[in-house]
């Protein structure tokens, strides 16, 4: 009880310190850190020239443009585009730039080689939407004008590749004409667009290279029909499917006309059941065929013989072909054997002889190989050498050279799902005396190098060997328990499947597990992750446990697709047991149960609104019976614009786990008149927030009563032409409706409706609060509003004397069917960015003050104290509010450039931010993840709990000793004139 | 259609920053002109940073090629050309929002009204200080410094710390108190050392409940 009066009167007496907590320059990487990822490889260009630094460049699924060291793979420079503006086709012109064609094919931008800095860019404005591709001629001398040819939006553009002029532009208009390719003749200054009109009918346009007129136009038509895609085997044959996939369709243009031939695929792969894929090889008059889980390899001969060349099983990775050296193609393969990886190199013209085999270890973790590129270089005795960027299951990307992982990158943290933390197992063994003996010279020289560099005396050497003990401090990285919960585990849910565990004192990966539930299997076609839950957190006492998580996932992408679930255990990573697919998974509900082995109780609701229990074991059940009648959860219909909330009724009729599944009653609904509002956004309150007071006391000594209920649903709405993008949208026809409504009752508390404002919103909700952020058109900018609810029916409850005798109804339990009497308070202000998430502090026992965490546009994290969103600011506060820290009111919310928690970085692509709390009350840890991922820790009031970082204490140590010193000095000092005085 | 300024290749080259800095003294001509295409138009601005003059320049807060340049929140993003130029394609005619993310600087995000009816006409103002610009020029209204700066040692900040403090106290108690005691009159002192040694020694017992005593 003293500790927290003591932690209260302290945060009374820091409140006063200045706003937010803000960083030194050397400080950076003590607390935070922060890693670089790019995503998901798509395309890879090699540019490996004799001279200066080799690089790979490659684009992603993020919409990341990358280039890579190829030495060991670190980022040279990175640039991450739109969300729309996804990456088509990237390629290397002139030597040093880097091309690329994004958005459907409709821009075109050029990227300095060495730094990244975009060169110039042209924007296609074509007349209809098409399949994109880029030519830009890669294999001709760079001393010759390049042209770079791009299709896209149904037109052929020749730009030039030092500036990006568009030469000529050619508009194949004609809707029903399909380009499938182009191609440019080596030698002539021919351009072939080749492609289907309709379904049956095959058009091939040769075009002058020069001008973009059309030379020649032929026309052949086919009576079975084209489907799927086309490919180019050589510079003058294309290999498609027929509409039946039964028969493979060879054309050949060139030589002054075209012919079509057909020949059924079953004469080349044997009987065969299910869909037909032709791969691209690119080059070298081959082709690959993937029908009956095989891949065939076959090659056409000049005059238009197709010959199987080799059968392999379906788990290999084909890489496009490469030139090697006087027309020869190599084709790289990456084959799964077990736990290793065969790649082999082949040439195109000689089928048999491997141009290099190699069997390279593979983690399993990483799962099967999804894409691989293949480069040569020149060995020291002119012998061809191969190295292979093989891209996994996992999204990760190894860089393989003679049969070795030269490196590799988990590029899947780049595509985080969901966050959830663990706590690291506690300190078994006792720190052993030997090993502080050992340490005590080193303690001791640390601690006066740190003295110096406290005191400005540290040479530069020494700063750096400060800096980097700091860093290394081995107290950070320990793989246990510490006092303060600074020390935990991450564990990350990623696209690919898998899942990581990082360490929040360096972020390292303590494991990394590819979940086999999360895999593609005859059952589960297109499995996705969703989130992931805590599922088991043993009593600290039971100490061979471990704790577990829940990962859901789901079979599809709709949302009544089979749901998968799997258990994991936090310290090791393996899978415990999984579950699926079963029934559809739209919504978790952790409840506040936990068996008695602390497996926490989850309800699981299904697309019809049914309620799944697990753990399905009796003790769960007969826990859930007992708080049946207490369980309500509510579902948002955003495209109905309707909030239903429900009920437990009975136990299912029609399912195998009767006994576990619960069919919902209907309690309320909220139906929102879906042509004037559409639900744009809902938030609830974090279900682990504490709340430390339910009273809040004003100036003037009054008490006001938050109105705190788990069970409140912020829900925005927006007219229909507000609900779009900015821009859109004219003030006078654009409203938003922000609603706080009862999830038990569905009584709407508040509502509150601002003008001429428009979505996106981004909302927090925490204690008795919420917090949101939207687009104000008449002022044409920002705004966040804050609103906070009071409970009226306790306001009554300030008399003391009222208190003491015990008149009061504040132990009354609150309910939601008793009607509080509720009245909020509003105030709203500019707020300059953009903003991607939002989020509020959680600390242990929320008595330290809150931050607003916001991601700004320029994907830095902004940390905004919640004093400066407080109704209760006025233009003139009094004295009593300004003593209580109220901050005289301003139009726009302040943006201090030290209270950036991200300081000087980015988290690139930023998607979410997640706080957890410490064990320390002043603090409480931060997680955001994009593309990039960033942790850090802040203490909204300071660290008022315990000393800072650079707190010396050799100071500290030294003091003590001068002080002992002193006291000698002045005994003996006093001793002598004692004897003097007795002298006398 | 556009209206673009058009470099030789050479100027291209980044490595060159007087090229770029010729490049922004030798553009002065207006390049805010909203191109029309098929149904959208084209904006076109400069973004200026100013190099050479801050504190810092271009090493050490963000690189040009850095700084992205986002359209209503988003919705489309793009990258400056070396000599600072941007443009947007394909935007539809009403009122956009155009935001500059560069670290180490701080922009305003700036109001773009793009008219159907005259098609070409475009106005800009900054945001947060209702500013009209006569070209789309965004120049940051400050840089940002991330980082507290470290106050350079001093001796009043270890006379202030709460270990200077002790010392100072000490200090006092050890060479002031001598002093109060040497001007004490003699006969004063004897009577209070008498009166001392009668009471005993206050001791920590003494105050304490006299329980130990009997």
């Amino acid at each position: 009880m003293a500790a927290r009066i003591l932690a209260v009167f302290l945060l009374l007496f820091l409140s006063a310190a200045p706003l937010g907590s803000s960083l030194y320059e050397d400080q950076v990487g003590l607390m935070d850190w922060h890693q670089k990822y790019i995503g998901k490889v798509k395309h890879a260009v090699f540019h490996t020239q004799r001279s200066g630094r080799k690089r790979v460049v490659v684009s992603t699924e993020e919409n990341v443009i990358a280039s890579l060291d190829l030495r060991h793979g670190d980022i040279f420079w990175r640039r991450v585009l739109g969300a729309n503006d996804v990456v088509d086709a990237i390629d290397v012109a002139l030597g040093k730039f880097v091309i690329t064609l994004s958005s459907d094919g409709s821009t075109i931008r050029a990227w300095n080689l060495p730094d990244g800095l975009m060169v110039w860019e042209t924007f296609i404005r074509g007349s209809k939407s098409s399949k994109s591709l880029l030519l830009s001629g890669t294999n001709s001398k760079v001393d010759k004008d390049n042209t770079i040819l791009a299709f896209g939006e149904g037109c052929l553009v020749a730009v030039s590749s030092a500036d990006g002029e568009v030469l000529w532009k050619k508009d194949f208009a004609d809707a029903s004409f399909e380009v499938q390719q182009i191609i440019q003749s080596p030698g002539r200054d021919v351009v072939y667009v080749l492609g289907f009109v309709g379904s049956s009918s095959f058009d091939a346009y040769q075009i002058n290279g020069k001008n973009g007129e059309v030379m020649h136009h032929d026309t052949a038509s086919f009576a079975g029909g084209f489907s799927g895609n086309t490919l180019l085997v050589s510079d003058d044959v294309l290999v498609a499917l027929d509409a039946a996939m039964s028969h493979l369709i060879t054309i050949s243009f060139q030589g002054g006309g075209l012919s079509i031939n057909e020949k059924p695929i079953s004469n080349l792969v044997g009987d065969f059941a299910g869909p037909v894929e032709i791969l691209a090889l690119k080059l070298g008059r081959m082709f690959a065929l993937k029908a009956n889980k095989l891949i065939t390899f076959i090659s056409i001969s000049n005059d238009g013989k197709l010959d199987v060349l080799e059968k392999i099983n379906s788990a290999a990775a084909i890489s496009d072909a490469l030139s090697v050296s006087d027309g020869r193609h190599a084709v790289g393969l990456v084959q799964q054997v077990d736990n290793k990886v065969e790649f082999t190199v082949k040439l195109g013209n000689d089928w048999n002889t491997n141009l290099l085999k190699e069997t390279i270890n593979m983690d399993h973790q990483r799962g099967f190989v999804r894409k691989v590129f293949i480069n040569n270089y020149i060995r020291t005795d002119r012998s061809h050498g191969f190295r292979a960027l093989v891209v996994m299951e996992d999204h990760s990307l190894l860089l393989v050279q003679q049969g070795e992982i030269v490196w590799g990158r988990e590029d899947g943290l780049a595509s985080i799902l969901d966050v959830t933390t663990s706590e690291l197992p506690v300190e078994k063994d006792g720190v052993s005396v030997s090993k502080v003996e050992q340490n005590l010279f080193e303690w001791l020289k640390g601690h006066i190098l740190k003295l110096k560099g406290t005191l400005m005396l540290a040479s530069p050497e020494d700063m750096v060997v400060i800096q980097g003990m700091r860093l290394k401090s081995s107290e950070k990285s320990k793989m246990t328990r510490d006092h303060n919960g600074f020390r935990k585990l991450l564990i990350v849910l990623t696209r690919g499947g898998k899942l990581f565990a990082l360490h929040t004192g360096d972020g390292r990966i303590i494991w990394s597990r590819l979940l086999e539930s999360l895999r593609k299997s005859e059952a589960c076609e297109h499995p996705t992750g969703l989130r992931i839950y805590t599922w088991q957190v043993p009593h600290h006492h039971a100490m061979d446990e471990n704790p577990s998580v829940l990962v859901v996932g789901r079979c599809q992408q709709n949302l009544d697709a089979p749901g998968i679930l799997s258990f994991v255990d936090a310290y090791t990573g393996s899978e415990i047991k999984s579950v699926g697919p079963v029934h559809s998974v739209l919504q978790v509900i952790p409840l506040p149960f936990t068996d008695s082995t602390e497996q926490r109780l989850h309800l699981l609701i299904d697309a019809k609104q049914r309620v799944h229990l697990y753990p399905r074991s009796r003790e769960a059940l007969s826990i859930f019976q007992q708080e049946r009648s207490n369980i309500y959860w509510y579902s948002v219909e955003a495209d109905k614009s309707i909030i239903r909330g429900y009920a437990i009724k009975r136990t299912c009729v029609h399912e195998d786990a009767g006994d576990y599944c619960f069919e919902p009653r209907d309690l309320w609904s909220v139906v929102f008149p879906g042509k004037s509002e559409k639900i744009v956004s809902t938030v609830t309150q974090k279900l682990n927030e504490v709340v430390h007071t339910q009273a809040k006391v004003m100036a003037e000594q009054e008490l006001m009563y938050k109105y705190i209920s788990k069970n409140l649903l912020f829900v925005a709405t927006a007219s229909p032409k507000a609900s779009h993008e900015i821009g859109s949208a004219i003030p006078d026809e654009s409203f938003l409706v922000v609603y706080l409504i009862d999830t038990i009752t569905g009584r709407i508390l508040q509502r509150m409706t601002h003008q001429g404002c428009q979505a996106p919103v981004h909302a927090v909700f925490s204690e008795n609060w919420v917090v949101y952020h939207y687009f104000n058109l008449r002022a044409h900018r920002y705004e966040m509003s804050v609103i906070e609810i009071y409970d009226q029916s306790r306001a009554d409850n300030k008399d003391v004397l009222k208190l003491v005798v015990g008149k009061h109804n504040l132990t009354s339990p609150t309910s939601s069917y008793s009607r509080p009497e509720v009245v909020a308070k509003s105030q709203s202000y500019f707020f300059t960015h953009s903003v991607k998430a939002i989020t509020v502090t959680l600390t242990a026992k929320g008595i330290t003050s809150k931050q607003l965490l916001i991601g700004t546009i320029s994907d830095q994290v902004l940390a905004l104290d919640k004093r400066y969103l407080d109704p209760r600011r006025s233009l003139n506060p009094s004295q009593a509010e300004k003593e209580e820290g109220v901050i005289p009111l301003t139009d726009s919310l302040p943006i201090i450039p030290q209270s950036y928690v991200t300081h000087a970085l980015k988290v690139e692509g930023l998607r979410g931010i997640v706080t957890v709390p410490a064990k320390l009350e002043s603090t409480t840890l931060v997680f955001s993840y994009g593309v990039d991922i960033f942790f850090t820790r802040l203490a909204p009031s300071r660290t008022y709990d315990s000393l800072t970082e650079d707190f010396s204490y050799a100071l500290l140590l030294i003091t003590i000793v001068a002080l002992i010193a002193a006291i000698f000095v002045t005994w003996v000092w006093s001793e002598r004139k004692e004897l003097q005085e007795k002298w006398r | 259609m556009m209206e673009l300024e058009r470099w030789g290749p050479s100027k291209f080259l980044p490595t060159s920053r007087l090229l770029i800095v010729l490049a922004f003294v030798s553009c002065l001509s207006c390049v805010f002109v909203a191109g029309r295409s098929a149904d959208g138009y084209t904006i076109n601005g400069r973004v200026k940073i100013p190099t050479g003059a801050g504190a810092k320049g271009f090493g050490l807060l963000g690189k040009i090629s850095d700084v992205k340049v986002i359209l209503n929140g988003g919705q489309k993003v793009t990258f400056l050309r070396p000599d600072g130029y941007f443009s947007f394609y394909n935007v539809p005619a009403g009122t956009h929002l155009i935001e500059v993310a560069a670290i180490g600087y701080f922009f305003s995000p700036v109001r773009v009204d793009v008219s159907a009816r005259n098609p070409g006409k475009v106005q800009a103002a900054l945001t947060e200080n209702r500013r009209g610009l006569i070209e789309l020029v965004l120049e940051p209204l400050r840089e940002e410094q991330y980082y507290e700066i470290r106050e350079p040692f001093s001796i009043m900040s270890v006379v202030k710390s709460p270990m200077g403090l002790m010392m100072g106290f000490m200090l006092i108690v050890v060479f002031l108190m001598p002093k109060l005691v040497e001007n004490m009159d003699p006969e004063e002192m004897r009577r209070a050392q008498e009166e001392m040694r009668s009471q005993g020694v206050p001791s920590l017992s003494s105050l304490l409940p006299s329980a130990a005593r009997n």
